[in-house]
């Protein structure tokens, strides 16, 4: 962009809206627990779900040890196994990725990226964190119940979720039902705020195309889950009624040890289109904050603006939108009118093009920039190379002759933990490396990010990239024991212990994480307001943590785009976006 | 040039109208929709979510009644009564609908007279509001009551198919909690209008936000809404 006087076209726009009224905290108890201040519910919000989702990395400890030495640890028997794999995955993917991308990201990046005070509605927004912290507790409430948490696998599929013979159907699946319901009414109110305040409470001049790709990644990606929840709702709300008031949604007649029993006439199937409905914009709700958050750590950091801006915004959409024409593609085995599975196989692959134009966008960004492999850059670079490999075993899957063979292998497993497991938690370590600063006033240590980034890096790749060599031999998942069988060498069997060890290793590497994250907050170097010298908003605010409120007095003015990196004319190598002339005059 | 001035107010801004004008307001900044508070903009995003999960529901309770084996019972029958001797099909439903679909007219009245600021009228036509919807709910009570009578249970019915009695159960109570929830609403904010805090902008309990009379109008947003669904269960359950 070359320096240029203030056009008619540049003038500010006056106030549409007034100035927000602040809800003001009288003690500490409103101010520190029962906070109305979106920063104060982000970071709620995130603690809640680190600890659930730490709970989560112990329970893949235990599965992975049962699978890497299945003849060593026998108080891990088939039932646990089975709780262990469902509760791992469950709350990973909604309580942990969901709750901590949109209501941990989400509160705390929305309002001080698009320059607005706080969220629209901070009393619900509130009410949406403690509605998702009893939905935790009542999940969490589970694992003491008789019975046990269920043992259903994620997915929940009936008849057999609900029925005799599955861990956790006495008590643990209602538990998990009433929790998901709870987590939607949650997540309800806090998702109306993030899409109202991006709509309706920008700053003077944050015009749509200004705004940073994480804004519109979270945006995009809340818009989706409102429409998307929706079905896992009503899919819980008719389980729920199967199991305790015998009703037969989703139950065909039954015959269980010689008895009839009282179930017929439901539609098995119908739960899996419910919960695929649900389920597949669910991976793009986690991905989409991932690629806005992405790009603008790639910007940041190679000191360039990104790529085909536009481009990247369209796509963002584009995806989401189509990610609602996709989800059968999960059902290829399930029994489904088989013709279906061509028009879904061909909206899953068309659904590789926007994929792929923000891949090389990214890869475009990097290119002649100026890379600082900072923690939160590494992060990033990790982050395309493993969604790289683990989006084109998805090339796989969603072709049905080629998901045939492959559904229910540890293909599979390898692929989504790849591309929605590893890829955005590695975003989420990146991103908290890179706004740690802005919450906290202080940077987080470098070289334990550094030890942090490569033994999870390199330790993901040792977990899964052998888990796709093993689907291909055949070995299923969901296996509790393997056994002998004439399809499964030995070796399988040893690289299933070299797995488990990288698994403990890269474990590991997370507690080493969180040590830093307590550690940086006492003893972190003092980090100023704008230690990455980037040019969004957040960075601008005149406090560090910003103050309740953002931006004291004056609401900031936007008068670019949130990507004046290395502008050539300009006096340093990052223009804000509040800043009205090239010079910084 | 260290900020540029504002413009005055509505000095640059006759926006061109139809999609020209949309286009302008969606690349413009701080709103996407210039004519559209956050509350209103709030409750229309929650109606498009609330859709989806009816839109789930009616098409859940079209898929088992194509799944299951047994015959679906005939709803003009089951839900007859016999008044003064005579014989009449889906008598209470069809006066349920009216019932209704008259407490929208009482809702846009109030919507209207509350833009005017007529504290009396408004609160008089949301109270009148809130007894139709009272009325619905208690007509849908006497519905259940009755079908539990005859033997109706979520997992089985003299007639035939299971399901109609689950997904009766289901969508119509979903249904009539939505309503019970406006019908609370719409008293407290007839409450409210009746005590002026409208006029004098009282501070809410929970939020300390000034309070306006568009609260009446975003309560009438849900309550159309509302009334909106009862029209497709009609159609879908009742009349096929």
């Amino acid at each position: 962009m070359v320096e240029r006087s203030l056009g008619p076209a540049d003038i500010v726009p006056p106030f549409e809206v007034e100035d927000v009224e602040l809800y003001h905290p009288k003690s500490w108890l409103t101010k520190y627990v029962f906070s109305q201040d979106a920063k104060i519910i982000a970071i709620q919000y995130s603690l809640t779900a680190l600890a659930i989702g730490l709970v989560a990395l112990v329970l893949s400890w235990l599965v992975r040890l049962q699978l890497g030495f299945p003849d060593y640890f026998t108080f891990i028997d088939a039932t646990l196994y089975y709780q262990f794999i469902t509760m791992h995955g469950m709350i990973m993917v909604i309580y942990l990725l969901t709750a901590l991308f949109l209501g941990g990201f989400g509160n705390y990046l929305i309002p001080l990226m698009i320059g607005a005070r706080d969220m629209v509605f901070p009393y619900v927004n509130m009410l949406s964190y403690w509605i998702y912290l009893l939905a935790v507790l009542v999940l969490a409430a589970s694992f003491f119940t008789p019975g046990g948490p269920t043992g259903a696998g994620w997915t929940l599929y009936p008849p057999q979720a609900i029925l005799a013979g599955t861990p956790g159907q006495e008590s643990g699946i209602v538990l998990m039902l009433v929790s998901l319901i709870l987590f939607i009414i949650g997540f309800t109110m806090g998702g109306l705020n993030y899409v109202v305040t991006v709509l309706q409470a920008r700053a003077r001049g944050m015009t749509l195309m200004r705004m940073p790709l994480t804004i519109w990644g979270i945006f995009t990606a809340t818009v989706m889950a409102l429409l998307a929840f929706p079905a896992l709702f009503v899919g819980a709300v008719m389980m729920l009624f199967d199991k305790t008031l015998g009703t037969s949604f989703f139950m065909p007649a039954i015959v269980q040890g010689g008895e009839v029993m009282a179930y017929g006439g439901g539609s098995p199937i119908l739960f899996q289109h419910l919960f695929w409905f649900f389920g597949h914009p669910e991976v793009y709700i986690v991905a989409l904050p991932a690629f806005g958050i992405v790009s603008d750590l790639i910007s940041t950091h190679a000191r360039r603006n990104i790529f085909g801006y536009r481009m990247m915004v369209w796509a963002i959409v584009f995806i989401g939108a189509l990610s609602f024409v996709v989800w059968a593609h999960h059902m290829y085995v399930s029994g489904m009118n088989p013709s279906f599975g061509f028009f879904f196989a061909v909206t899953t692959l068309i659904i590789a093009v926007p994929t792929a134009i923000k891949v090389y966008n990214w890869v475009l960004t990097l290119w002649r920039g100026d890379i600082h492999l900072t923690t939160p850059m590494l992060f990033a670079l990790g982050f395309i190379v493993t969604f790289v490999s683990g989006g084109l075993t998805g090339l796989f899957l969603g072709n049905a002759v080629v998901d045939v063979p492959l559904s229910d292998t540890m293909f599979v497993v390898a692929h989504f933990h790849m591309v929605m497991g590893v890829a955005p938690i590695l975003v989420i370590f990146g991103a908290i490396y890179h706004w740690y600063p802005k919450m906290t006033g202080r940077m987080l240590g470098e070289t334990m990010g550094k030890v942090h980034f490569w033994t999870t890096f390199l330790g993901t790749y040792a977990i899964f990239f052998p888990m796709h060599y093993l689907g291909l031999l055949g070995v299923p998942r969901r296996y509790h024991e393997l056994g002998v069988t004439s399809f499964i060498p030995d070796s399988a069997h040893t690289l299933n212990a070299f797995i488990s060890i990288a698994a403990f290793i890269v474990g590991a590497a997370q507690i080493l994480f969180l040590f830093n994250l307590v550690w940086s907050w006492f003893r972190g170097r003092p980090a100023g307001g704008n230690p990455w010298r980037a040019t969004t908003l957040e960075w601008q605010t005149p406090e560090t943590p910003p103050a309740h409120g953002n931006w004291g007095k004056e609401l900031p003015v936007v008068y670019r785009w949130a990507y004046d990196y290395s502008v050539p004319g300009a006096k340093l190598d990052f223009v804000p976006q509040n800043q009205p002339t090239l010079s910084g005059g | 040039m260290a900020h540029a001035s504002p413009t005055a107010p509505g000095l640059s801004h006759a926006r061109p109208g139809g999609w020209q004008g949309i286009a302008a307001d969606w690349s413009s900044d701080q709103r996407a929709f210039k004519q559209v508070s956050w509350g209103k903009a709030m409750m229309w995003i929650f109606l498009l979510s609330d859709t989806f999960v009816f839109s789930c529901f009616l098409l859940a309770y079209m898929t088992v009644r194509m799944s299951t084996a047994v015959p679906w019972p005939n709803a003009s029958e089951v839900f007859a009564l016999e008044i003064a001797g005579t014989h009449m099909p889906l008598i209470l439903i069809a006066i349920m609908t009216f019932v209704l679909i008259s407490s929208s007219g009482t809702m846009a009245m109030a919507v209207n007279f509350g833009y005017r600021r007529d504290r009396r009228k408004t609160a008089i036509l949301m109270v009148v509001t809130a007894l139709f919807g009272a009325a619905f709910v208690g007509m849908q009570a006497f519905e259940w009551t009755k079908l539990i009578m005859e033997g109706v249970r979520p997992w089985g019915n003299p007639w035939g198919a299971p399901q109609f009695g689950s997904t009766f159960f289901m969508i119509t109570g979903f249904h009539g909690t939505h309503v019970t929830i406006g019908v609370i609403f719409l008293l407290i904010v007839a409450r409210k209008v009746w005590r002026g805090d409208y006029d004098r902008e009282a501070r809410g309990f929970f939020t300390s936000r000034k309070g306006q009379y568009e609260i009446v109008e975003i309560t009438g947003l849900y309550w159309h809404f509302v009334d909106l669904v009862w029209v497709f269960i009609f159609a879908f359950f009742y009349l096929w």
